[in-house]
């Protein structure tokens, strides 16, 4: 033992080893870190300004208090239509991929493009809603903001609900057909069924995902200093308010800015976790 | 009317007439049902074509007044009218680059402390809080980077950073200049944080899925875990963790909002990574609410058009990559 200890070749390759494990533990401790002081600053420079306020008043003028009640419902709003109509286009297209053409060359398209969707940059979203929205009506609008979310949650239900069905045991499909159940029956009966919690895990995170979404929004939807449940005319959302507000230079306006950012976050980290409790327990 | 069909009754009780018109029904349904998976299966397609449609339309001005030269023409003057692309595409692949050198490195080491060195019972929870980076909106890393991490870059680390390799030749120009706090270098920082969940999460994955049989010949011949690592498992899944790295770039390039707050938007190449610069989605996001002339919308159009093109080849190439190791996993 003692001549493998002394021998220089093992020393060398046990010390590259530590070095290699070393290096794996602060690895992970950066990345962790990273959250850690990221959520601890969020939640230190917003929770001062979380009182009813912010969910009772509109967002101010430069110099004054406020809260942040138009953005919150606009926001609210918005992402409420954009999950109306991405998600029955996207279980439905999920639907197709997974139960009628499993391996079909439409399937195999569509699976691929989906997946450049789910990564695409959401400012080109934005662009896109502008050209066939904003500019032929002339003006910016929730509707349009809805329109741009939908076409983010649309990838994302597309993906989760494909996976989901994938999960349904074949057998099942071949005892509905056995005692004559018609293919749309066995998938709406049996299928939707068995793949419930999935289903409602990916319009989870499609609304987790949307509802941070700042970069499609800032010209479809644009910003509106006012309350206004009108989503055909500009309407305000909480990220774009916290962009506005964060660049100012005025200080109510930071404050709220950084209360918005932690009532996002809260929002967002809370529906994955309920996302992923959901598939978890299945 | 399933119900009908299916009850035994309900059959015996009416006639084969009503019978044949029930089937008649279901066929309709079904072929309806299907009719409606496959609508929704092309609008899919239809969305992809119509943002590439919309962006190319939007772009035709621009690209009619400048033609190509728009792509490597660095003036940006919004007064003159006279648009180029270089500086935030040069913005774009800097920051990215740089976002890469730290995030793939790192988080293949996660991927690899998570895989083969962390204790099971504590793998879960920290898979899962290094994917809640991925879920934090990129709007928070933007507040956070412009209010805090910028400011401590400027004190502490800029300052350091422009002492240390001011005077070493080549690497001078890189890092000269007043610590603006914001800038490139700031961008790339926070793309890194991005984009580290994704790398490691890919990573993670196809990890898990070498054959343990590979892993336990290695260490039967007495291998070390990093030897194992570095010699049976990083080659076996080489393409995957080539995938995970490309899907990761692909987000650091079309990153929009935590970049905006901490790039500075300057319309310039600078040698060095410590001044402010622009990226293309920056300069969008920044910009198009105020473009007022039809030629500047037009030609922050054509940046997006630029942007959608190179992450479109770079997220095929990564999908490609991990398609082709699912095929030779043998599924």
């Amino acid at each position: 033992m003692a001549s493998f200890a002394s021998n220089p070749l093992y020393a060398r390759r046990r010390r590259a080893d530590v070095v290699a494990k070393t290096l794996a533990y602060a690895a992970t401790a950066f990345g962790l870190g990273w959250l850690v002081l990221i959520l601890g600053i969020l939640l230190y420079n917003g929770i001062g300004g979380l009182s009813l306020d912010v969910f009772t008043h509109d967002t101010p003028p430069p110099g004054s208090d406020g809260g942040l009640q138009n953005a919150i419902v606009g926001s609210l709003m918005m992402t409420i239509l954009a999950v109306v109509i991405g998600t029955p286009i996207g279980i439905l297209a999920g639907t197709y991929m997974a139960e009628y053409g499993r391996h079909g060359r439409l399937s195999q398209i569509v699976r691929f493009i989906n997946d450049i969707l789910l990564s695409a940059p959401s400012i080109v979203v934005g662009l896109f809603v502008y050209q066939i929205m904003v500019a032929p009506m002339g003006h910016f609008s929730g509707y349009a903001g809805a329109v741009s979310l939908a076409v983010l949650v649309i990838p994302v239900v597309v993906r989760t609900t494909e996976d989901m069905l994938n999960l349904v045991p074949d057998t099942m499909r071949e005892a509905a057909a056995s005692i004559g159940l018609p293919r749309a029956h066995m998938i709406v009966r049996i299928a939707y069924r068995a793949a419930s919690a999935g289903i409602v895990t990916g319009v989870l995170l499609a609304i987790a995902r949307v509802s941070g979404e700042t970069a499609p929004l800032l010209f479809t939807a644009l910003n509106n200093q006012f309350f206004s449940v009108n989503m055909n005319a500009p309407m305000p959302s909480l990220p774009v308010v916290i962009f506005q507000f964060a660049l100012s230079p005025y200080e109510e306006w930071q404050r709220l800015a950084w209360t918005g950012a932690l009532l996002i976050t809260v929002t967002v980290l809370v529906l994955s976790i309920l996302a992923r409790s959901l598939t978890a327990r299945k | 009317m399933s119900e009908v069909a299916l009850n035994d009754r309900a059959l015996g009780t009416t006639k084969s007439t009503s019978r044949a018109a029930v089937l008649q029904r279901l066929r309709l349904t079904d072929n309806i049902f299907l009719g409606l998976t496959r609508g929704a299966a092309l609008l899919v397609l239809a969305i992809l074509s119509g943002v590439i449609l919309a962006l190319v339309i939007g772009s035709l001005p621009a690209l009619k007044t400048f033609g190509f030269a728009f792509v490597y023409t660095e003036v940006w003057n919004p007064v003159t009218e006279q648009f180029g692309a270089l500086a935030p595409i040069y913005g774009t692949v800097v920051t990215s680059v740089i976002a890469m050198l730290i995030a793939v490195p790192v988080g293949i080491m996660v991927a690899f402390f998570l895989t083969e060195l962390c204790p099971k019972m504590l793998r879960r929870p920290i898979a899962i809080a290094i994917e809640l980076l991925a879920g934090i909106p990129s709007i928070i890393y933007g507040i956070w980077g412009l209010f805090v991490f910028a400011p401590f870059l400027q004190k502490y680390v800029q300052p350091f950073l422009i002492d240390t390799f001011g005077n070493v030749p080549g690497l001078s120009s890189v890092f000269e200049g007043p610590p603006y706090g914001i800038g490139i270098l700031t961008a790339g920082l926070i793309l890194a944080i991005m984009v580290l969940p994704f790398i490691t999460a890919i990573s993670r994955d196809v990890f898990d899925a070498v054959p343990p049989v590979l892993k336990e010949a290695a260490y039967g011949l007495g291998c070390t875990k990093w030897e194992v690592f570095r010699n049976v498992i990083l080659p076996y899944t080489r393409v995957g963790v080539i995938g995970g790295v490309m899907l990761g770039l692909g987000r650091a390039l079309g990153e929009t909002m935590a970049v905006t707050f901490v790039i500075g938007n300057a319309h310039k190449i600078s040698a060095s990574i410590l001044q402010p610069g622009t990226t293309i989605s920056a300069a969008i996001a920044n910009e198009f609410t105020e473009a007022v002339s039809d030629l500047y919308t037009s030609s922050l159009t054509a940046l997006g058009l630029i942007l959608f093109v190179i992450t479109f080849f770079v997220l095929a190439a990564a999908r490609y990559m991990l398609l082709r190791l699912q095929k030779q996993g043998g599924k």
